[in-house]
């Protein structure tokens, strides 16, 4: 008896002779049947379906390829990992293994940074809502403190005044650097003096040691140009600062923002093949730092807060066709089990998404929806897909920044996630969420506890 | 339910229909049914036949086999009486 072959979809499809398809006909499509040399079959057999995968080796060498682009062209050069990016403890460690200090956001975060074993002296404190309590703490750890606003800089001084401490501070700077929208809401603005404003304050004050000055220009940034426009403001506050005060600015802290190689939505071309690298951006940072005429005697730390562009590429969710259904309109779909509130990003990416099993050239044009019954789970709004089966895989790429901080248990629970580390075992990173997770946080008042139906 | 006499099948899966001057491609399962079809085998037994050649479950090949067959009506592939 012969064997049986495998089995796809028949389909049928119109040639439309003049309608170019939109990349002039390349296709993008690969099966990817392993993860790290891990049968994503095997991967969902033992850890379920869906499951975020992280690489290990992906990540340290994503690190290595930034820091490489920056320290062969500016001396002095620090990473802060940015826990809201992915603050999974064992992501945040390898970063820290591999030398980054940590950046945080809220106290919640700094907490969390302090638990993981980070001295309070690498970790930068950024955002809007430190309270009174953390910055106490922040202060007496001697943590890098950024300031948003006035009503903080008061508040630390104030702090300072009463518990005979002198915080350690930067203030965040935003400004015009050609990209639309302006980030100005954080922080101190550069063009109509606020920034020099809280500088001369912070210098008055005689309480606080000036450390540094910050700025995160954007998200997601496709423009060099942005950061040498920003690099050269701030060091020209630097250099205001040292010719008023006769005092040296020790580090510059350009934020994050970065691109990685996913494709934002209604972009033309894919961003694996258009993004600017690592190297671009380096070469815009130091240039303008180098050719800026704030000359200290030791150059002043150049401090990145690379997110999104260190992870992003170092993960990948993989996933499980429910079902396949035609629209009113004829239009295919497909119903994969992972909806928006476990891969968030969808709202700004068009993901990559990649069979993990092997498949003929047949492609047809498909709406990818979540399981959830909400109209808002769309995860691909078209994409030409080859036949996918029930029960097939598929692995969506680069899902590595900011899927695993925002998701949210919404309909369906939050699933595992796995590390395969340098050698290729993998690790459970976090556990998937049970129903008892959300109990435990749930109180029932004695006269709700019943019912008779 | 019966593909009209006049539209070229190619072994590859090209498919024209000289009649609307309209081309079609189907893979190479696809192309397998419309040649079952062409050949007269109704529902029945082109279901049968792809359950012993597939590695498959009849579920759903039934659910695949009509909706490919209602997209080839949509293309106006079928004669007249099952249009
Ligand atoms: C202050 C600050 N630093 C760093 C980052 C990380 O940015 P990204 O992930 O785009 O590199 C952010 C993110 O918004 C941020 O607000």
């Amino acid at each position: 008896m012969t064997t049986k072959k495998r089995y796809e979809r028949p389909v049928i499809k119109r040639l439309e002779s003049n309608m170019p398809a939109k990349f002039g006909g390349r296709s993008n499509f690969e099966a990817v049947t392993h993860i790290e040399n891990i049968a994503v079959g095997e991967l969902i057999s033992r850890f379920g379906s869906p499951l975020f995968v992280i690489s290990e080796k992906r990540i340290r060498k994503l690190y290595k390829q930034a820091r490489q682009a920056f320290e062969t062209r500016y001396p002095r050069v620090q990473f802060a990992w940015s826990y809201k990016t992915n603050y999974l403890s064992a992501v945040c460690n390898v970063y820290h293994q591999e030398g980054s200090w940590a950046e945080v956001v809220s106290g919640f975060e700094y907490d969390k940074a302090i638990s993981n074993g980070v001295e309070g002296s690498k970790i930068i404190f950024n955002g809007p809502d430190k309270t009174e309590e953390d910055l106490k703490k922040a202060i007496t750890n001697q943590s890098l403190i950024h300031i948003d606003h006035l009503e903080e800089l008061y508040m630390l001084q104030e702090i300072a005044r009463s518990t005979r401490q002198r915080p350690k501070v930067a203030i965040r700077v935003n400004m015009d650097t050609g990209v639309y929208p302006m980030w100005d809401r954080f922080g101190f603005n550069y063009e109509n003096g606020q920034a020099w404003d809280a500088l001369n304050k912070i210098m008055y004050s005689g309480n606080m040691d000036l450390m540094g000055l910050h700025t995160h220009i954007g998200t997601f940034m496709l423009s060099p140009s942005a950061y040498a426009v920003a690099a050269s403001k701030l060091a020209q506050l630097a250099r205001m600062v040292q010719q008023k005060y006769d005092h040296e600015i020790k580090y510059i802290d350009m934020g994050g923002g970065f691109a990685s190689r996913n494709t934002l939505k209604g972009a033309y071309l894919p961003g694996q093949d258009t993004n600017p690298h690592f190297d671009d951006f380096a070469e815009a940072i130091s240039s303008a730092l180098i050719n800026s005429d704030y000359r200290p005697k030791t150059p002043p730390l150049l401090i990145l807060e690379t997110g999104r562009a260190l992870i992003d590429d170092a993960a990948w969710l993989l996933g499980t066709v429910i079902a396949n259904k035609r629209l009113s309109d004829g239009k295919r779909t497909t119903i994969v089990d992972f909806g928006v509130n476990v891969l968030f990003t969808s709202f700004w990416y068009d993901h990559r998404i990649s069979p993990a099993q092997p498949f003929t050239a047949y492609t047809e044009d498909t709406v990818m929806y979540g399981p959830l019954c909400m109209n808002i789970d769309v995860i691909r709004e078209n994409v030409s897909m080859p036949l996918l089966n029930k029960g097939d895989y598929v692995v969506v790429h680069s899902v590595g920044a900011y899927n695993m901080t925002q998701w949210m248990q919404f309909i369906t629970l939050r699933p595992k996630v796995i590390m395969i580390d340098t050698e290729g075992n993998p690790h459970v990173i976090r556990q998937n969420e049970v129903l008892a997770n959300l109990s435990s946080m749930e109180q029932i008042p004695p006269h709700l506890a019943t019912f008779e139906l | 339910m019966k593909i009209k006499k006049n539209i070229a099948v190619s072994e590859n899966g090209f498919i024209f229909n000289p009649s609307s001057g309209e081309s079609f491609s189907a893979n190479p399962s696809g192309l397998e049914i419309l040649n079952l079809l062409r050949q007269g085998h109704d529902k029945e037994s082109i279901l049968n036949h792809m359950g012993e050649n597939y590695q498959t479950d009849s579920q759903t090949l039934e659910r695949d086999l009509t909706d490919f067959i209602e997209t080839a009506r949509q293309y106006h592939l079928f004669e007249h009486e099952d249009e």
